[in-house]
């Protein structure tokens, strides 16, 4: 498409932006690749090598049932990731997530049980748990802003706290069950066929349109847009994941629910992630926490809020683990989920040094942890050797954080 | 070139300044013109970092009155002075790394479009605008990283940054200080074109031979005070040089505020 100016009488020029051609497209994007911006890659050809592992070891490895339970087994690290993902933007570390979605859990839990008395609706003990996470949140905040305690040592009190209140909130059982069927519903639903490609059809119609729209002001701008090919690449593909994961689920008891409620949870946050002035700060302190200051930004205000969203998702992630398992026990937030919660959210590419991730990096990268998860549950592989897994693939992915990291660097001087 | 009959952009009459036991600034005056480039040289301690830092609002004066454009104004925090239209580029440059070079340029100051959300496309387009009137060419792409550039991209981003708000004065503390031979060319160039777009250029450097490009006039300070202000058709750098390293002290330092029980002896400029 050639480049078209209109210019009307003496100086007035309206420059009209052109779509890039295909060549211009790719070759920017292989520039990125060797500058180290290497995107989803490792995660998708992680999710390649282990789909090909574990199917090699059990051929239900890809069923259409394993494949739905995995969607409903990473929701919760998926939750708690994203949430993740605020606090390491701003170059802290959050370790309390795992017991604040104990915590969460044993507050929702314990306000609903039918016991004639403290009973309130699910929505009301959800409203309160999730209050008692901003509060949380704001005092690790407050002490890492304003007092200066590294937030690696803040977090892991609150750890240690939280424990104690889910021993505690469990009381002498050890376990309390939920019985509600709303809170239930929310991990143990699947959607009719026809509800489910509404939804996925819906979905791909509005991710296309944002897409032209946003090409359409860029070019009213005078800026260059992406090629048609980019273009009609991006959505088949966008539509191709969306409604083979319709079409897949479809053979097994539908799409879940929670899928359902995880996406759009991605896309608002999202949107307010890159979208809005409060985002960008999130992503400005992250990079360079004095210039955002001089840029008149409130440090402080920001860093706060991230470990507010922080332990809020954790709080949410706590209400689908309850749901999913149907009670909360005395462990609930224990052993793996905080470590895989941070991994998810690591491996999906979010840099714990700061300044680099999307929010789509968790579902990345819980949706890596959840595959292996699954393979090495349906293999029956014991507890030592998963942990030793889980670990390796953390140093994998940090790693490969860090590698890219310094390509990025070197690149940065060319 | 500085037309002296004009009125100063920005005048600085009488400012001290002392941290402690240490007096920072004697009495500084200091004019800045519209469309002329001040060299603001003195060596290590002399009180050009604080002298800036009490003009662009970070340090409050002891003593001493500030005018913008004839008016009398008050400069207490660095929105005061942002506001008025002067505007620091400090050396560590303050810009984000992780960030492109567009939202650099509008951080803090973001556009939203009618939702209420940023609108990067008109900000891109502004961004491009006035790097365009710069002549910043070297620049691929206003989406590229920080992270990306060269040093001398990065200063001229900087610089960008701090003119594209209507600014009408600039000061920029050692531009050149971390650059190669090719990229100081390029942002001493981009000096003179602010000066020539109207703006007040306030420069501190070391480099004498680089402030003796682009600077018409030069003020030095020694030991928190001024002790000359040289045009540069009328000086040479050796002229300068002496002024830095020997230039008449108005105060003899430690006899003007101190109460002291002795008169000492070993001062020799007075």
């Amino acid at each position: 498409m050639a480049i078209t100016e209109l210019v009307d009488g003496d100086n007035n020029v309206t420059p009209v932006g052109k779509r890039l051609s295909f060549a211009e497209n790719a070759r920017g994007w292989i520039q990125n690749l060797k500058s180290g911006e290497i995107g989803s890659l490792p995660v998708v050809l992680g999710l390649v090598l282990i789909a090909v592992f574990f199917q090699a070891q059990n051929d239900r490895y890809l069923s259409a049932q394993n494949l739905t339970n995995l969607l409903v087994q990473m929701a919760a690290i998926a939750t708690i990731s994203t949430g993740i993902v605020f606090v390491l933007l701003i170059g802290e570390i959050d370790l309390s997530v795992g017991a604040m979605a104990g915590v969460g859990g044993v507050i929702i839990a314990r306000l609903i049980v039918p016991d004639g008395t403290a009973e309130v609706p699910w929505y009301v003990a959800l409203g309160l748990a999730l209050l008692v996470g901003i509060v949380v949140g704001g005092i690790h905040g407050w002490f890492v802003a304003k007092i200066g305690v590294p937030s690696l040592i803040v977090t892991l009190a609150t750890l240690f706290i939280g424990r104690g209140v889910v021993l505690a909130g469990t009381g002498k059982q050890g376990l309390i069950r939920v019985q509600d069927d709303s809170v239930i519903g929310i991990a143990n639903t699947f959607l009719q066929p026809s509800v489910a490609w509404t939804i996925a059809i819906g979905a791909i119609s509005i991710y296309a349109v944002t897409n032209y729209l946003s090409d359409r002001n860029a070019m009213s701008q005078g800026l260059s847009a992406q090629s048609w090919s980019m273009y009609v690449a991006r959505t088949s593909l966008a539509a191709v994941m969306v409604l083979g994961v319709v079409a897949v689920t479809g053979n097994d008891r539908g799409l879940p629910l929670i899928t359902v409620l995880l996406g759009a949870a991605v896309v608002i946050l999202t949107v307010f992630a890159e979208r809005t002035h409060f985002g960008r700060y999130i992503y400005a302190v992250g990079g360079n926490a004095e210039a955002s200051r001089r840029a008149g930004i409130n440090v402080d205000r920001i860093k706060i809020a991230c470990f507010m969203i922080g332990s809020f998702m954790a709080v949410l992630g706590g209400l689908v683990l309850a749901s999913r398992l149907r009670s909360v026990d005395n462990s609930a937030g224990e052993g793996n989920l905080l470590l895989n919660s941070i991994a998810g959210a690591v491996i999906g590419g979010t840099s714990l040094f700061g300044g680099r991730g999307k929010i789509s990096s968790a579902i990345q990268g819980a949706l890596v942890i959840a595959s292996v998860e699954s393979g090495m549950g349906l293999l029956g592989w014991p507890s030592d050797r998963k942990f030793m897994v889980t670990g390796a693939i953390l140093l994998i992915a940090v790693t490969v954080d860090t590698v890219s990291r310094r390509t990025r660097q070197s690149s940065g001087r060319a | 070139m500085a037309g002296h009959d004009q009125t100063p952009l920005l005048e600085v009459s009488g400012v001290s300044k002392r941290f402690g036991s240490v007096q920072a600034l004697y009495d500084v005056d200091l004019e800045l013109y519209p469309g002329e480039v001040l060299g603001l040289v003195g060596d290590n301690g002399a009180g050009k970092s604080t002298l800036i830092k009490a003009i662009s609002g970070n340090y409050k004066v002891d003593t001493g009155t500030f005018k913008f454009q004839g008016q009398p104004v008050q400069i207490n925090d660095p929105k005061d002075s942002s506001d008025l239209g002067i505007e620091v580029v400090y050396q560590d440059l303050a810009l984000c790394d992780n960030l492109n070079v567009t939202q650099n340029m509008f951080l803090g100051r973001e556009e939203k479009n009618g939702v209420g959300l940023l609108d990067e496309a008109t900000m891109q387009r502004r961004a491009a605008e006035t790097l365009k009137r710069l002549s910043v060419t070297t620049l691929g792409s206003v989406n590229l990283n920080i992270a990306q550039l060269s040093g001398g991209q990065r200063q001229s981003v900087a610089v960008a940054k701090a003119v594209m708000w209507n600014s009408k004065a600039v000061i920029l503390d050692e531009p050149t200080a971390a650059l190669g031979v090719a990229q100081t060319r390029q942002v001493l160039e981009l000096v003179r074109r602010l000066s020539a777009e109207g703006l007040g250029v306030l420069v501190i450097s070391h480099n004498l031979h680089d402030l003796f490009e682009i600077a018409d006039r030069f003020m030095v300070l020694r030991l928190g005070q001024k002790v000359a202000d040289l045009v540069k058709t009328e000086t040479t750098q050796q002229q300068v040089v002496e002024a830095i390293t020997a230039g008449q002290l108005k105060y003899v330092p430690g006899q003007v505020t101190d109460d002291r029980d002795g008169e000492r002896e070993d001062n020799g400029n007075n």
